[in-house]
């Protein structure tokens, strides 16, 4: 038996695809209130084009689980930022050749990213903008490979 | 002014300047340019979509009906998001100009009451921080570069700075947005022009240059000519 909270949290981020969105930390509450499910989810960045997508996901995925009036709400507040994604989120971000973010604070340009890779911190930045709104695109010096950044938020 | 205006003012000041900066995809002068102002446009264009939604609520209106259905003299814009993207540094002025503002707006409105517009706010603004630095890396690097690109972002500054004073006749002062854009010029050695010039307004109270009419037919053509037609 899945639980509504078990397969909201299993859906999978559409543009960081080795999360999921529990770890990522856009999941923000899964409610049950008799036969209705509502699941609140908050978006990383305004105009995340991934939001559509999530819903339908997340909607499916509940309704897979046997709950078949579901909802999904919106929040802004309090504004994601990358503090949200999870130790094992970080963790499968590296393992899949993504650098992840730092964690808190401002965003400090100056800070140096390690290479996914290779371990190196000899890189540089390509663009402030990637491939997807949260991510930017580095360079590692040591071993010359491209590679995505979660960049801090 | 009432929510309603300070909200369609949010909103068309993004909107108008997403569809403007939109105008670069595929043509920007790299390719990672390109990927970053479709980025700053797409952030842009998330932020309208909230502030025209919440907007049209007080009005009866969904945000296509405010976006796609209203014509120039409904606008609330102001009137530097309105104005042709010129050359690159036109596009970069008109970048640190904006978010120079958006910025320590977007900071304000989060502290008030109104949670629903401070939740917006404080989510857009750490997304102006990231286009207050783009604009700035590229007015430095094109201001203090060489002698044809720092002509050529003198020129854009000198040209866009009359219509900044629009964005500071209202909830921000000229002092927060001036500590903003000043160490920007002086460390890509441009000259600041003086405040005492030219002032064009009338954005906001929707007497709009005719870059907008111009831009609306582009952006509305679509949906006017197939009504509740979808993607
Ligand atoms: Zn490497």
């Amino acid at each position: 038996m899945v639980t509504p909270r078990q397969a909201a949290a299993a859906v999978v981020d559409p543009e960081l695809r080795v999360l999921t969105i529990e770890e990522l930390g856009i999941l923000r509450d899964v409610r049950v209130d008799g036969e209705r499910v509502t699941v609140t989810i908050t978006p990383t960045y305004t105009g995340c084009p991934a939001m559509d997508v999530i819903r339908a996901d997340v909607q499916q995925a509940v309704r897979a689980a046997g709950y078949s009036d579901v909802a999904v709400e919106t929040v802004f507040a309090p504004a994601w930022t990358t503090d949200w994604i999870s130790d094992a989120g970080r963790a499968k971000l590296a393992a899949a050749g993504i650098a992840p973010p730092h964690r808190a604070g401002p965003v400090r340009l100056s800070l140096t990213v390690r290479c996914p890779r290779c371990g190196s911190p000899d890189t540089e930045q390509l663009s402030r903008f990637g491939s997807t709104a949260c991510k930017a695109l580095w360079r590692c010096r040591a071993c010359a490979e491209p590679f995505d950044h979660v960049k801090a938020l | 002014m009432n929510g309603v205006d300070r909200l369609l003012r949010l909103g068309d000041d993004a909107l108008i300047a997403a569809q403007r900066l939109a105008e670069w995809h595929a043509s920007s002068p790299e390719m990672e340019e390109d990927v970053a102002l479709a980025n700053i446009a797409l952030d842009q264009l998330g932020a309208a979509r909230l502030f025209l939604t919440y907007a049209g609520e007080s009005l009866g209106k969904d945000e296509d009906a405010l976006a796609y259905l209203r014509d120039d003299r409904e606008f609330r814009n102001c009137l530097l998001v309105e104005l042709p993207n010129g050359d690159f540094a036109v596009t970069m002025a008109k970048l640190l100009f904006l978010s120079a503002y958006q910025l320590p707006l977007y900071t304000a409105l989060a502290a008030r009451p109104d949670e629903r517009l401070a939740a917006i706010a404080a989510k857009a603004r750490k997304e102006s921080a990231y286009h207050l630095d783009h604009g700035s890396q590229w007015t430095i690097r094109l201001g203090d570069g060489t002698e044809e690109s720092h002509r050529r972002m003198q020129d854009a500054v000198d040209q866009i700075w009359p219509y900044t004073h629009e964005l500071t006749a209202g909830e921000v002062s000229r002092t927060d947005w001036l500590a903003n854009v000043e160490p920007v010029l002086d460390e890509a050695t441009l000259a600041r022009p003086a405040d005492d010039g030219w002032a064009p307004d009338g954005g906001r109270s929707g007497v709009h240059t005719e870059h907008l009419s111009c831009l609306l037919a582009e952006m509305q053509v679509v949906h006017r000519a197939y009504p509740g037609a979808r993607w």
